[in-house]
């Protein structure tokens, strides 16, 4: 019975590690727009293969 | 008879054809040659017809202020060595063919790296490289394909958007995740008593949840202890103070009978209450992000102008525009401040700074407005006032607007203080009850009594109503800023209207020609010679006549008279069209003189017909105003244009609406000002600069549009032109809103009762606070819904 516990704790770790990916994909801004990612599913083609690295915008910045 | 534009749908009256595809002018030709040279035929194929209209727009010198560096500085969002961001507005993004081809630019110029669409806020960012390409070609390549970028003065702060919306998701996910375990942990504590022997187990579950609750406490349920605080420093209970208090009790009787062993506490109903509430303010705070309620005069006003220095012309920005200088002003372009005119050939569409319906001919020496847009070929203008002082940003400027709307609070914040008074009453009650049979249980019910009554019903009820009504009013598209325009729209007891653009429709003119008939060689004729001028009515009788005959002739000789009229020989007859002063001064005589845009035909010599444009009113207008009237509201209509439809206007909407012509736009103001100084609540409705002080000034100012994503002036909600019919709906709509909250809460305090019992008994457990709780809070949110859409019937019907 007494395993129950580190069940529990490690269900909670778990959920803890979605938690934490939620409030990244809110931070990192994958919130922001919830349509346009719906409407970029009908496309044939991936668009988004830019090879290069496009810089991220730093909030200090201008 | 005619065919379709494969890029853009237009009718195509010229044979311009490709491979089988009509196209109804060269610009949708050019882009459908661009797409398909760079293989980007796809465009075509994810919708129908998803091009915009060139006719002719495109013309490139119109970007050369994107050569100044200083300009280029203020748009660039980032730059660091070969990339460089931007966001642009782009309003006519409206499909998925439109979000496919921006997103694919880099196919057409390598010197884009990247570009990413945001549909519901109709922007791109693009990320370019600075040396391969300028943001001038970059935005000219997306005007090009038909999404000129929106680029004005004032409104490209990007920066201030949005960082608000990630912390109240942030609230949401942990309260949520924290919720939804303690519950889970919970149920060992519901069930020990019968099935489950815990133990020592027990401990460890309570302590858990205990731990769990502190971020719900301190992080997501903070917003309500801030404003309860803020709310009390200005000696103002409002409805945050007794959810704060609630929370707060809740919490303490927990945190005490889990540290003392003595209990489970109510861990789950606290952050479950908070959770709930939290997602009815998101739910609530429904923004349409696309559309500008805030509008200042900057945003009309483009980032640049073509001064001529020394005849040469050069690019300057706005605000440094010195009195003295030359302007260069092109066809369709909007003058920027009061300026004297230097050359010939002004043609002026004031329509939407006054509201008047035809262009106005300037001659040489006379002053133009700001705001008025030049319809006729380039002009020169000599600047007589800054930009900031012109007439119409004058308006602007007056201390009238700058005041603040609908500060006063909500009807919700006294409802919570009778609330919260009725609850202090029961909570003493109990106490004293108790106090005299067992005074054990005074702590015990008290409690109770503040953790099972929590207003967060009358909370989620309004969060939740509101929400579902600015979403319902949506649809039918009336957009609202905020909830605080739907409770503002229950006390309007009057309503003004403004005439052209709002009652008529902007775009949909229609032409009626009295006179003797004319044959078909001469329709030819008049056809061929109103085809040259750029004046918008001859554009009119063009289409009009286009519709009867097709075919063309060429003239032999044109006079063009800018602002009186044409005068040509062609296929043998002589044609003279214009204004009736115009053929007065050839010897010809008009009999009738009515008022309004008119043009008079006469060939060879004899007076033919005249041509009368009207605006045409919207459909179903007279039995809206009708209607409205029924429902009990005053109305009034004022006017920018002139008395001429008076006579039709009170045939259509009947004799007993007060209607006042050649009103100014502080005309307006003062009108608004004296009904409200009568006591009076009014809504106004009207479009265009000219109602821009009425829409500040009045209690609710609805902008009337037909294309939603250009110049609206500040206003509290924004309505789609074609949904004017059904005003009277979407006003009685919004106030079902009390309605439906009254009815909800009353609901609710059954629930309130119930759990009343068991906390003044003092045997309020946990498990029945942990099935109340959310059964109220699920109901409610169920009812609100089911009841918003159940009334929505009309909105929905004739979409």
């Amino acid at each position: 019975m007494a395993v129950i516990l580190i069940l529990i704790l490690v269900s909670v770790l778990v959920a803890g590690g979605f938690l934490l990916a939620f409030l990244w994909s809110v931070k990192t801004g994958q919130m922001d727009d919830d349509y346009t990612p719906s409407v970029r599913i009908l496309f044939e083609d991936s668009i988004n293969i830019v090879k290069k690295e496009v810089v991220e915008i730093l909030p200090t910045s201008k | 008879m005619s065919t379709a534009c494969y890029h853009c749908g237009a009718d195509c009256f010229d044979a311009i054809v490709v491979e089988d595809k009509h196209f109804c002018c060269e610009g949708c030709k050019m882009v459908f040659k661009l797409l398909n040279e760079n293989g980007l035929c796809q465009y075509y194929d994810l919708s129908d017809m998803p091009g915009l209209t060139a006719k002719g727009h495109f013309v490139s010198e119109k970007y050369n202020y994107l050569d100044s560096a200083a300009i280029t500085k203020q748009l660039i969002q980032f730059k660091l060595g070969e990339q460089a961001h931007v966001v642009f507005y782009l309003p006519q993004i409206h499909c998925v063919s439109c979000v496919w081809l921006l997103e694919n630019l880099h196919k057409i110029n390598p010197g884009i790296i990247q570009s990413q669409t945001h549909f519901e806020k109709k922007e791109i960012k693009i990320v370019f490289n600075p040396s391969l390409i300028s943001l001038k070609q970059v935005v000219q390549l997306l005007a090009f394909v038909g999404y000129e970028p929106v680029i004005h003065l004032g409104g490209n702060d990007w920066l201030k958007k949005k960082k608000v919306n990630k912390k109240q998701l942030y609230k949401i996910g942990i309260a949520g995740f924290c919720f939804s375990n303690i519950m889970m942990l919970s149920f060992p504590e519901y069930l020990s008593n019968d099935v489950l022997e815990l133990g020592s187990l027990r401990h460890f579950f309570v302590y858990i949840n205990l731990l769990l609750s502190l971020p719900v406490l301190f992080y997501s349920a903070s917003g309500f202890f801030m404003a309860a605080y803020t709310g009390l420093r200005q000696k103002w209970l409002n409805i945050d103070a007794p959810i704060a208090l609630a929370i707060l009790v809740t919490f303490s009787r927990s945190a005490y009978e889990i540290l003392t062993e003595s209990g489970a506490g109510y861990l789950d109903s606290m952050s479950g209450i908070v959770f709930f509430m939290l997602i009815g303010r998101w739910f609530q705070d429904k923004s349409y992000d696309s559309f500008a309620f805030d509008r200042d005069y900057n945003s009309f006003f483009p980032l640049g102008v073509t001064v001529l220095e020394e005849g040469k012309e050069v690019n300057k920005a706005l605000p440094s525009l010195l009195k003295g200088e030359i302007v260069l002003l092109r066809t369709d372009e909007m003058i920027p401040a009061d300026a004297v005119l230097q050359t010939d050939g002004a043609l002026i569409d004031y329509s939407f700074v006054t509201g008047e319906n035809a262009p106005i001919a300037v001659a040489i020496g006379q002053m133009v407005y700001a705001g008025g847009i030049q319809k006729g070929r380039s002009i020169h203008l000599e600047v007589l006032k800054p930009v900031g002082q012109s007439y119409i940003t004058e308006l602007w400027n007056s201390p009238v607007l700058k005041t603040e709307k609908n500060t006063e609070k909500s009807f919700v914040h006294p409802w919570s203080q009778y609330f919260t008074m009725a609850l202090f009453a029961i909570a003493l009650a109990s106490g004293i009850y108790w106090s005299i049979y067992d005074s054990h249980k005074i702590l015990p019910a008290v409690t109770a009594v503040l953790i099972i009554a929590c207003p967060c019903s009358l909370l989620l009820t309004v969060s939740f109503t509101y929400g579902n009504i600015l979403r319902w009013l949506g649809r039918g598209r009336l957009y609202c800023k905020n909830a605080s325009v739907i409770e503002a729209m229950h006390k309007v007891d009057t309503i003004v209207f403004d005439k052209t653009g709002t009652l008529t429709n902007h775009d949909d003119m229609h032409l009626e020609y009295t006179g003797t008939a004319l044959s078909i060689k001469e329709m030819v004729a008049v056809k061929s010679v109103t085809r040259e001028s750029l004046h918008p009515l001859s554009k009119m009788i063009t289409q009009f006549l286009l519709l009867q005959v097709s075919d063309l002739t060429q003239f032999q000789q044109i006079e063009n008279f800018i602002g009186k009229g044409t005068k040509a020989y062609c296929d043998g007859l002589e044609i003279m069209i214009g204004s009736a002063s115009f053929l007065k001064s050839y010897g010809i005589v008009i009999e009738e003189k009515v008022e309004g845009s008119m043009v008079y035909l006469a060939i060879d010599g004899a007076y033919k017909g005249v041509f009368k444009i009207n605006h045409s009113y919207r459909k179903g207008i007279d039995t809206m105003i009708l209607k409205l009237q029924s429902m009990g509201y005053e109305l009034h209509l004022l006017s920018g244009d002139y008395p001429a439809e008076k006579k039709y206007l009170v045939q259509l909407l009947g004799n007993d609406i007060p209607m006042l012509f050649q009103q100014s736009p502080i005309d307006k103001l003062n009108y608004i000002e004296t009904l409200q100084n009568k006591g009076h609540c009014v809504m106004m409705v009207g479009d265009g600069l000219n109602d821009a002080g009425a829409l500040q000034k009045s209690n609710v100012g609805i902008a009337v549009t037909d294309q939603t994503h250009l110049f609206t002036p500040a206003s509290d909600a924004i309505l789609e032109g074609s949904q004017m019919y059904i005003l009277n709906d979407l006003i009685d709509y919004a106030k079902k809103a009390k309605l439906i909250i009254v009815f909800i809460f009353i609901l609710s305090i059954i629930y309130n009762i119930i759990g009343m019992y068991f906390a003044t008994t003092a045997s309020l457990s946990p498990m029945v606070a942990a099935i109340l709780m959310p059964l109220s809070s699920i109901s409610i949110v169920a009812l609100s819904a089911l009841l918003s859409f159940s009334f929505s019937t009309k909105l929905r019907a004739k979409n």
